[in-house]
């Protein structure tokens, strides 16, 4: 839905917006790269503008910290509909390793809804294009959660009141038991 | 003079060629060395924890849901790609990987969850003994993650108070 909705939505060209709320510069580095020749990201009409109210796409950096917490806000609303939020890093999607941090409030969804994550510290040029070329539907998402179990619960408890005699064995009985 | 310099970077830019990569339809291997996702390996964990207590992240949560099933949640979200998770693995569970293309439109969709299953020790109910008090404290009952809110709480904070909570500093000086 999403995805028919963007590239009907943003067939063209996309203006982006580069938002930095208090990032180590580690990330604005490997945007700023993308922009180079060498990945070229005009090919798919990116362009970089200086303001939000031309921009399509906020690029959000860093972590929402608590003094820009509010001007990134603004920077959001100041944005036309329709709008894009890909977070880019670690800090922008849950915090980085600074998540618990008295000046920082968190990811950046906790002050602007995130429509893309692309994570990393920093995420490769590549790894940024993948996920614009995902946010455009040229390719498709390659992650998907994992999860292992190496037991169903419930499980029975062994308690040894639960052991009794039968002829000459001694049976644990209660097996269902939790 | 200017038209000159602009011939000059004509010639420049011709030599150069074309340097775009055409990255999405063709990738570039990635260099040896480089550090993607952390993948984790249930078949060779065995719930030591170590990696919880070494990332600085406190990205990997772990919690027992009862004596016998632990769990190790990797979240994803915050992960630093540092590989302290793999240095520390005893048991050599965790591997660096080269994937980086991890966007997605769902931040849960890089979590990995693996639930594992704990023996208990018949005699004593637990299997390891921790060198000091203040590590028992720490890893028995009183280490607590908060999984509603994904972060690493302690769930007494007495050793983390300035002032000594049994005045037994004062005693010694009495
Ligand atoms: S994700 Fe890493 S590189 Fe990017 S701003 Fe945060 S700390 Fe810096
Ligand atoms: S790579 Fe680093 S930040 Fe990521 S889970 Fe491992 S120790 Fe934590
Ligand atoms: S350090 Fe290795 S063995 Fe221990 S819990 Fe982590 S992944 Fe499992």
């Amino acid at each position: 839905m999403l995805k028919k909705l963007c590239q009907k939505m943003f067939g063209r060209s996309l203006w982006v917006y580069h938002a930095n709320s208090g990032g180590c510069n580690g990330c604005d580095i490997e945007v700023l790269n993308v922009l180079t020749p060498y990945y070229d990201a005009e090919r798919f009409g990116i362009k970089l503008v200086g303001s939000p109210r031309h921009a399509d796409v906020m690029l959000c950096q860093g972590p929402a910290m608590r003094a820009t917490g509010q001007a990134l806000k603004r920077a959001y609303d100041a944005m036309p509909a329709p709008k894009l939020v890909f977070a880019i890093g670690s800090c922008a999607c849950g915090g980085g390793i600074w998540f618990d941090s008295y000046s920082v409030l968190g990811p950046v969804e906790k002050v602007v809804p995130v429509n893309f994550y692309i994570p990393g510290c920093p995420p490769r040029p590549e790894a940024i294009i993948y996920g614009v070329a995902v946010a455009l539907g040229l390719v498709d998402k390659k992650t998907a959660p994992v999860q292992f179990k190496q037991i169903e619960l419930p499980i029975p408890r062994y308690h040894p009141g639960d052991l009794r005699g039968r002829d000459e064995l001694v049976v644990y009985e209660k097996v269902e038991k939790v | 003079m200017s038209v000159l310099s602009k011939l000059k970077e004509t010639i420049v830019c011709l030599k150069a060629g074309r340097v775009t990569l055409p990255y999405p339809a063709q990738a570039r291997p990635v260099p040896e060395r480089f550090r993607g996702r952390p993948i984790f390996d249930a078949a060779k964990c065995t719930g030591c924890g170590g990696c919880a207590n070494n990332c600085p992240a406190r990205e990997i949560l772990v919690f027992d849901v009862c004596q016998e099933v632990r769990v190790l949640q990797y979240l994803g979200r915050r992960c630093t790609y540092c590989g302290r998770c793999a240095d520390v693995c005893p048991e050599k569970a965790v591997t660096m990987s080269h994937e980086f293309e991890n966007a997605t439109n769902a931040i849960g969709d890089i979590q990995q969850r693996i639930e594992l299953f704990m023996s208990t020790c018949q005699r004593c109910g637990r299997c390891f003994k921790e060198p000091t008090t203040l590590d028992q404290l720490k890893m028995k009952g009183y280490r607590f993650d908060d999984v509603a809110h994904e972060r690493w709480v302690f769930r007494s904070k007495a050793y983390l108070e300035s002032e000594p909570v049994v005045d037994d500093i004062k005693i010694e000086w009495d």
